[in-house]
């Protein structure tokens, strides 16, 4: 029975975060049209909605194609296990109480775990393709994704020091008195930065880098093996703001007292919709740094703040005691 | 021009004793001299090495075939090597005159005075077959390693119909395709025994960021760049051959597509040249009209640019907002020349209509909204903290190896060296306008940018004054050669009638002679080679383009930069393809 239950919200969830992230990449373009004083895809469907729809369909209809000297295995597995490992993350998001598929005691160290593999699918994606600009895309992820993994979680864990589990429920349980935001907020805005890089947003987009690398890592994707990887993306956006929500913004909590109104779901979806909307804004507004200047940032700058925010974090928690 | 002081072949004369040149007196007054290949060499040292004010710049070195000409200069043999040297101390021109015979097309190689004119020399050899003894990698530059000829040789083709048909077997498809494979040795690099700890890195010639098809072979040390090695001819059309099949009058539309983002800045070099070998008075409207629209192209050029160079630092919006406001001004050019980007709108003589009701409504609301927008854009772009990271001493040269390249324009004045053809040689009324020439100090990308976001500034300001103080009058001088001429009397006598038909149907006929006229255009200095032999068509035009020299300096500055750095280079530069490569 509780296989079952728990097989059909996975099946739940799936269905429900693959139009989303397609939606998203309508609303992505449409906002970035409203910012860029111009109106981005209007035509397919009222206002454009069906813009993304009309994208599948061409993209499964398109060759799946694998380059003659390409490797064949790795080339189709990479974009798959990209995917797929942004996918599993969500197994551990609350969304609303007792919405979650799986509400592990390590659910946050389930994350950090599923990130790191993400990097995989670049590397791998990057080396199979067999082409130069892929493999300093790959090159660039790699290292991207190592510097800034490690400040990650050395930002979390103030996070976790004051909820006292890695349980993501009950991280959101513990913001009752007070979303993590304030007492957190180094902490925040360092999560957000490794969580934009993570994701290969604008302005750390170095691996793909267009006027740079064409494409970084997937210039040699097509079709429906491409689409996986713009879905990844989609997904990682989608995944960080949720994160940062549960973290940071009290997850499904209602602020300023206003419970009973709405329900719970619904502030999630609201806090999400606000940080995805800024991460397409940051997109918007930010030129791209040089990778060495990515890399000097997060080593020099982000790791020393997140250990002082550690220290600091944790002191203030022992002089409490 | 030539109404220097200090005569200048006396001065010469001190430094080497025996030499003396026959000399031509040419139309555009610009002291020329024929000298032997032997001379060549030494000349050029003492030019710019020991003379006091120096020759510093070859600012252009091409080719006449000269076996059907009639009337040239009695020192003319088949070929004819033409130099021209600039000095900017003393804001004078030199041309030098090589004549060559058919069987003995080589000269010396200028390399080693001049680094610029490596590529310059590649050109004469592609298109005329002219060696140069020296020449560090004498390959061809425009057209295919594969090709057959010479085609500036009046003996090559020039129309389809004069060729067979065209087809594309496989095999010869495959020997292209392979031809293009990289090979170092062919590009005359040496052996270092450490090829293997680097990677070649093919950039292009289709890329998102080349502004067009332009390809760089890069040697990549990881992701610093150990050597560049920039290969063009990918957008060649032809256009000085093709001057030369069509009249002085239907050639104008070629030249709007030379630097395709200056649209009628192309025309002015061109009308200018030939009314200047015709005695063309042009009328003050027509020269004020002519520099205002000239001014509003050079701030749709500048726009892009902007954009396109934030753009190619990862700053995604801001191109999109300029394209708003090109789209505007746009509209303007619309309204006055019934076209966009490529209006042909400058005439022989003057423009093609006179301004249109309305006109000067539009184009001032146009100057009164745009300030605040540019303020906007330095806040979005020129003040960004990334974006000065990535820009701020990347890319930079001094005034001295700018000139050693060639550069001009914008990409000079940023190092800090004040020269604008607009205030040091006026042309066509810049005289009477009140603007600044905008300087940087270090010459790097962030500086380029700088200097052209000023000249948007400036040229905002030519314009308000050309709409200001617009004068009356006819907009197309009053002359045989102007095209189409004034047709008011057509009607009524035979004598206008005559020439109006001959000038209409084949073209006017323009005399003969040379003349080199230049504009200071978008990307710095544009200039018109034009010869006349007395026919309704060119005998020979060469266009003198600014990119063509700037693009053969990214090596230069392309060793030790990271890949990234090279893009945010290529995106200051600010070059068309199509105004290298013509």
């Amino acid at each position: 029975m509780n296989f079952w239950y728990s097989f059909l919200a996975i099946v739940v969830l799936v269905m429900l975060l693959l139009p989303t992230a397609a939606m998203l990449v309508w609303v992505e373009r449409r906002l970035l049209g409203f910012w860029q004083e111009r109106l981005g895809p209007n035509r397919v469907g009222p206002y454009g909605i069906l813009q993304s729809l009309a994208d599948l369909i061409k993209i499964l209809f398109k060759h799946d194609w694998i380059p003659p000297f390409a490797d064949a295995k790795v080339f189709v597995a990479a974009p798959l296990m990209g995917a797929l490992a942004v996918m599993m993350s969500y197994a551990v998001v609350p969304m609303a109480p007792g919405w979650v598929i799986s509400d592990s005691h390590i659910g946050l160290l389930f994350f950090l775990a599923m990130t790191s593999l993400a990097v995989y699918s670049v590397l791998l994606a990057g080396w199979s393709s067999n082409n130069k600009y892929a493999l300093i895309g790959a090159m660039r992820a790699a290292a991207q994704t190592i510097s800034y993994e490690v400040f990650m979680g050395l930002s979390l864990l103030g996070v976790v020091m004051l909820a006292g589990s890695f349980r993501l429920s009950d991280i959101v349980l513990a913001q009752q008195e007070g979303w993590f935001i304030l007492p957190q907020c180094l902490g925040f805005v360092l999560f957000l930065i490794a969580g934009i890089a993570e994701s290969h947003r604008l302005p750390f987009d170095l691996p793909e880098a267009e006027t740079e690398l064409t494409a970084g890592f997937h210039t040699e994707y097509s079709g429906i093996k491409f689409a996986l990887f713009f879905l990844g993306e989609y997904l990682g956006v989608m995944l960080i703001s949720m994160m940062i929500t549960v973290l940071f913004l009290g997850g499904w909590l209602a602020p300023f007292g206003l419970e009973g109104f709405i329900p719970p779901i619904i502030w999630f979806v609201l806090k999400t919709f606000v940080l995805i909307s800024f991460f397409i804004l940051l997109r918007a507004a930010l030129p791209r740094p040089r990778f060495d200047q990515l890399l000097a940032f997060g080593w020099l700058w982000m790791l020393p703040l997140s250990l002082i925010n550690l220290l600091v974090t944790a002191a203030l928690i022992l002089g409490g005691q | 021009m030539a109404d220097t002081p200090l005569p200048l072949l006396p001065q010469v004369q001190v430094l080497s004793k025996d030499f003396a040149p026959e000399l031509e007196s040419s139309k555009d007054g610009v002291e020329t001299w024929w000298i032997t290949k032997e001379e060549l060499l030494p000349l050029c040292s003492v030019l710019k090495n020991k003379l006091p004010q120096p020759f510093d710049f070859l600012y252009d070195l091409t080719a006449i075939d000269e076996t059907r000409r009639k009337n040239g200069a009695p020192q003319r043999q088949d070929l004819t090597l033409v130099y021209l040297l600039r000095s900017y101390a003393r804001n004078q021109d030199l041309r030098l005159k090589i004549a060559l015979r058919a069987d003995l097309k080589d000269a010396p190689s200028l390399c080693s005075v001049w680094p610029c004119a490596n590529w310059y020399e590649r050109e004469v050899w592609d298109l005329f077959g002219i060696r140069f003894d020296g020449h560090p990698c004498l390959r061809r530059i425009m057209m295919p390693s594969s090709w057959q000829g010479h085609p500036l040789l009046k003996t090559h083709p020039a129309r389809a119909t004069e060729m067979g048909p065209f087809s594309l077997p496989d095999e010869v498809r495959d020997f292209e395709q392979e031809s293009l494979r990289f090979d170092p040795k062919a590009w005359g690099l040496k052996p270092t025994g450490l090829e293997d700890e680097f990677m070649w890195l093919n950039l292009g010639p289709n890329h998102p960021s080349v502004h067009g098809v332009f390809r760089i072979m890069l040697q990549l040390d990881g992701e610093a760049i150990r050597n560049a090695i920039p290969d063009i001819g990918y957008h060649h059309r032809g256009a000085e051959k093709m001057a030369e099949r069509q009249s002085w009058h239907s050639y104008i539309p070629y030249t709007d597509r030379i630097d395709y983002l200056g649209g009628v800045m192309n025309n002015l070099p061109y009308v200018m040249a030939l009314e200047r070998l015709g005695g063309i008075e042009v009328p003050e409207r027509a020269k004020v009209i002519r520099v205002m629209m000239a001014e509003i192209f050079r701030i749709l050029s500048h726009l892009l640019f902007y954009g396109t160079f934030a753009q190619d630092v990862g700053a995604l919006s801001p191109i999109f907002y300029m394209f708003v406001d090109r789209e505007k001004l746009f509209g303007i050019v619309e309204a006055i020349t019934g076209a966009r980007m490529h209006p042909s709108w400058f005439r022989i003589g003057g423009v093609a209509n006179d301004l249109p009701n309305g006109w000067d409504k539009m184009i001032l609301t146009w100057l009164d909204e745009m300030p605040k927008r540019l303020r906007d854009y330095d806040k979005m772009v020129l003040a960004n903290r990334i974006l000065r990271k990535r820009t701020v001493g990347v890319g930079a040269y001094d005034s001295a190896t700018a000139i050693e390249w060639g550069v001009t324009g914008p990409g000079l004045r940023a190092t800090g060296f004040d020269w604008d053809l607009r205030k040091a040689r006026p042309y066509s009324g810049y005289e009477q306008f009140e603007f600044d020439v905008p300087l940087a100090q270090n010459g790097d990308c962030y500086d380029r940018c700088l200097v052209r976001v000023e000249e948007i500034r400036q040229s905002m300001r030519i314009i308000r004054q050309c709409v200001e103080n617009m004068p009356g009058g006819p907009y197309k001088a009053d002359h045989v050669l102007t095209t189409p001429p004034p047709k008011d009397r057509t009607m009524e006598d035979i004598d206008t009638l005559i020439p109006h038909f001959l000038g209409v149907s084949w073209g006017p006929v323009i005399p003969a002679g040379e003349v080199h006229s230049e504009v200071e255009a978008t990307k710095g200095s544009n200039a018109y080679y034009v010869i006349s032999d007395g026919g309704n068509m060119s005998y020979r035009t060469h266009i003198r383009t600014p990119s063509f020299p700037h693009l053969q300096m990214i090596p230069v500055l392309a060793k030790g930069q990271m890949v990234a750095d090279l893009i945010a280079t290529i995106g200051s530069i600010d070059f068309v393809m199509a105004d290298v490569d013509r």
